[in-house]
């Protein structure tokens, strides 16, 4: 019958191999880390985008890599789905973006009412320079890519624009289409605005546009703040969409 | 109880009361985010409960450990603790350090790595207050009269705790590197050294419990704990395979891993096979109960539902979803939580004299607080795969997902509460106790 001297040695001797065993992986698996984490594209505003992603807890809500809490989306891949400037209208007030949803903490360093235009944008470029570089990361395979999905998702970006999409303003081909498609191409929680021109009046569209609650409370379309120009170009595009 | 001194553990154990209660209430109000009510998002914020929820856990638990260790060290070493003015000093300073830090993170004040959130200035003064913990333990030890393995394991456990504190501190700028060493802290202290610890305390109870031969259920102690260290230390591989480390940790991590539930599983047949065996027929049955109960439980909680997603290509879908949230609830309940009740449990009699372990609220307060809790990992079991089938594998909207999760979000509260009308129960009987004396001091 095993003796308890026996035991112990099993204890410390198991114990010892181990921690060896994995001390050693970490220095091959440190020899690597520069390679499969392009540390040679880490610049400086990869690291202070990094720095903000800490000091404000973001994996308090997101995951990143998968790490996190799942309040929030997934980020590793965020900029496969969104555009900087998509990200600059979001951040400066998440809320207004989804009214009525999962609220989202609304940072002033991102807003130029609160900061100014440069230092606003300053902040969502660093944020926007970390996640590019950390969807670079080679993270063996992660995040894989849905496998029982009914029809390959649209992409927002990364795709040449079809003849349609080319001549939206750029505020248009940027933002709105992150939840809107035009000619196939778009995101899919808005009703595509294909030949949306013969079903919809301009000026239902203008009220529709510039104040959604009132026209439809409740509904998820934001209320971005859209007016003057970038308004009058959307409404000029929109209203090219016929069938 | 034969030393004055172990008089302080009560007082650890009562800060772990009021911190447990406080880590409860965040939890509701991060159900309650779940559920669609965040009607507290603008004063606290999701990441500022859920910073808060997990670090009282950390907090209340280590506090846990401290108080079962200021009890069972001297027991076991035969003398009085070494100074108890300095364990009173510590008491008092790692309180204030934690309730700084969690205040802190109400005001956007913190270093924001999941479960390590606490701000560097306070990490240095957590290390100052462990150190003099450990000072401490060690010349109590050293000075005592036995030097038993049940006192050396916990020694030891407590000992890599505080040293793998450290990997923790360094932070840096490439998050690859940053989430590897995050792990060392995070996993090496939970499904490593915290197991080594909870051995020890099991080891302790089961020797007055059951009344085994000490050198019976010493031994065992050497081959789980042997266990743990075999599969848990490389088992760390299971963090790695998708935050930026080479592809060979898939392999290393999945089949280290999945040995994990074999030490839970050593540990629960331990406490089972000890106890059947036992001559004694010690009164305190609650206190068998929780014992019994914590090494069953962390064995479903942490090894089998470990289990459940620890192999990469599962992993591959549930990694970052609330499937870990099912694991990790019943995981810390049955290894950490029971353990810690276990031993507040056999403690309170012991230094108080009173005999309150019969009758219905401590029977309930088991019960209730179990059930309440399988319940809440059947929310977020059912939760986490829907996630990972609508979200992950059939590539919904990330809101739309969530929204849809709300009325099992509310199931998920319901749960909680009964759990929490469990810990009541637990509380209530606690402060029934009342304080330590010194009348009860065994000859």
């Amino acid at each position: 019958m095993l003796t308890k001297s026996a035991a112990k040695t099993f204890f410390l001797g198991g114990t010892a191999l181990c921690s060896i065993a994995f001390v050693l992986l970490t220095m091959d698996t440190l020899a690597q880390f520069p390679d499969r984490s392009n540390q040679e594209k880490m610049t400086p505003a990869v690291v202070r985008g990094n720095h903000i992603w800490t000091k404000n807890n973001c994996m308090g809500c997101h995951t990143l890599m998968g790490e996190g809490a799942y309040y929030a989306p997934e980020l590793t891949k965020v900029m496969d789905r969104r555009s900087p400037e998509w990200i600059a209208e979001f951040l400066k007030d998440p809320e207004r973006m989804y009214p009525g949803r999962r609220k989202m903490v609304k940072y002033a360093m991102f807003d130029p009412a609160e900061v100014g235009a440069e230092e606003a944008k300053k902040n969502v470029d660093d944020i926007v320079a970390f996640f590019t570089w950390v969807g670079e990361i080679d993270l063996n395979g992660f995040p894989a890519e849905p496998d029982m999905a009914q029809a390959p998702r649209a992409q927002a970006t990364d795709v040449p624009p079809s003849s349609s999409l080319a001549k939206a303003p750029v505020y248009f081909s940027t933002v709105c289409i992150g939840c809107h498609a035009v000619g196939g191409q778009g995101g899919q929680v808005g009703p595509a605005l294909d030949g949306v021109a013969s079903r919809l009046d301009a000026d239902f569209m203008r009220k529709w546009i510039s104040d959604p609650q009132s026209v439809k409370p409740g509904t998820t379309m934001p209320d971005l703040g859209l007016e003057g120009e970038d308004l009058e170009a959307i409404l000029d595009y929109l209203a090219t969409l016929k069938e | 109880m034969q030393y004055k001194s172990q008089k302080i553990a009560w007082y650890f154990f009562a800060a772990c009361m009021g911190l447990f209660s406080l880590q409860l209430i965040y939890g509701f109000i991060l159900g309650f985010d779940r559920m669609g009510y965040d009607v507290l998002h603008d004063w606290i914020p999701f990441n500022t409960a859920r910073a808060t929820h997990t670090n009282l856990l950390v907090v209340w638990m280590l506090t846990g450990f401290m108080g079962a260790a200021y009890y069972i060290i001297p027991q076991e070493s035969g003398r009085e603790l070494w100074s108890t003015r300095l364990a009173w000093i510590q008491y008092y300073s790692l309180l204030l350090v934690g309730v700084v830090a969690v205040a802190g993170y109400h005001f956007n004040i913190w270093e924001g790595r999941k479960f390590l959130e606490i701000p560097r200035p306070l990490d240095y003064l957590v290390v100052v207050n462990v150190l003099a913990f450990l000072l401490n333990l060690f010349m109590t030890i050293w000075k005592g009269k036995n030097k038993s393995t049940t006192a050396m394991v916990l020694f030891f456990g407590l000992l890599m705790a505080a040293l793998l504190y450290l990997p923790g501190m360094y932070t840096f700028d490439n998050i690859v590197h940053d989430s590897y060493f995050r792990w060392w802290v995070v996993h090496l202290w939970v499904e490593g050294v915290w197991e080594l610890i909870m051995g020890a305390i099991l080891s302790f109870l089961l020797i007055k419990l059951t009344g085994v031969d000490r050198e019976i259920i010493e031994k065992w102690l050497y081959i789980i704990v042997g266990f743990t260290f075999l599969s848990g230390i490389l088992g760390t591989g299971h963090h790695y395979y998708y935050t930026g480390a080479p592809g060979y940790w898939l392999m290393v991590g999945g089949i280290f891993s999945a040995l994990e539930p074999l030490a839970f599983l050593g540990m629960a047949l331990y406490a089972i096979a000890m106890a059947r065996r036992g001559g004694r027929n010690h009164p305190n049955k609650l206190a068998l109960m929780w014992t019994i109960g914590c090494a069953v439980m962390s064995f479903v909680g942490a090894g089998f539902l470990g289990f459940a997603h620890t192999l990469p290509q599962v992993n591959m879908w549930t990694h970052g979803t609330l499937v870990t949230a099912m694991h990790g609830h019943m995981a810390f309940w049955g290894a950490y939580a029971m353990l810690i009740l276990a031993m507040i449990t056999y403690v309170l009699p012991e230094m108080t004299g009173r005999k309150l372990f019969k009758g219905w609220i401590p029977e309930w307060a088991f019960w209730l607080s179990n059930i309440g809790m399988i319940a809440m990992t059947g929310a977020f079991a059912v939760m986490g795969v829907a996630q990972v089938y609508m979200e992950r594998k059939s590539g919904m909207d990330f809101l739309e997902v969530q929204e849809s999760l709300e009325v099992h979000a509310f199931g998920l509260v319901l749960a909680a509460g009964l759990f929490t009308l469990g810990i009541v129960l637990f509380i209530r009987n606690f402060c029934a106790y009342g304080l330590p004396n010194d009348e009860v001091l065994e000859g």
